[in-house]
């Protein structure tokens, strides 16, 4: 696991305590393309649950998440992919 | 960032009903994510405006601060910010953007 995938999944459940989050570093499929870097970590797929984006728009989603990130677009990370939700209720 | 690139996108985005920045042209998408929100566009029908952020690094820094919003594609609708790949798609395979779009008085040929 690399060092980007530890933060990223740190940073995630401490903003919001999902109750599913998964986290992978997709940059060996963007291998060479523009933006990706030689040593990886800038492609990363992530799937959260979270009660914490009841009542929000996707887009408002999204800018939470890209803020609590923020760190992470400024040191390199090049691409998210997202997959946020709020937990169906039972 | 000069307030002149940031002038010129809300020129863009506000004289065309549908601008998309992306990286590459619809023919030639240099980008997965690009490619997908082409590929969504082409089959709804919708007719719009694309802007190779490839093509002008100002832009392409530019249209991350215009939007604050850090990744491209960007798809904008009647100057309005609607989202990125991921929620393009989602609202795509909702059904969503297609209602989105002709809510907003957006032609679709389909």
């Amino acid at each position: 696991m690399t060092s980007r995938t530890v933060r990223i999944r740190k940073k995630l459940e401490e903003a919001f305590t999902p109750v599913r989050l998964e986290v992978t570093d997709d940059s060996a499929r963007h291998a060479g393309h523009a933006g990706a870097a030689p040593e990886g970590e800038t492609h990363f797929n992530v799937t959260i649950e979270s009660e914490a984006f009841d009542g929000l728009s996707r887009v408002q989603i999204q800018r939470t998440i890209h803020m609590v990130l923020r760190d992470e677009f400024e040191t390199g990370l090049h691409a998210l992919s997202l997959k946020a939700s709020v937990p169906p209720r039972q | 960032m000069s307030d002149a690139v940031q002038a010129a996108i809300d020129e863009a985005v506000k004289t065309n009903d549908v601008v998309l920045f992306m990286k590459g042209t619809p023919t030639f998408p240099q980008c997965g994510f690009s490619s997908v929100v082409v590929q969504i566009l082409d089959v709804l029908g919708v007719e719009y405006v694309a802007n190779n952020v490839l093509e002008d690094q100002a832009v392409r820094e530019g249209i991350k601060l215009y939007s604050d919003w850090p990744t491209i594609p960007q798809l904008y609708v009647k100057g309005e910010f609607v989202g990125g790949c991921d929620i393009i798609r989602e609202m795509y395979e909702s059904g969503e953007l297609r209602d989105f779009m002709a809510d907003k008085g957006v032609d679709l040929a389909a």
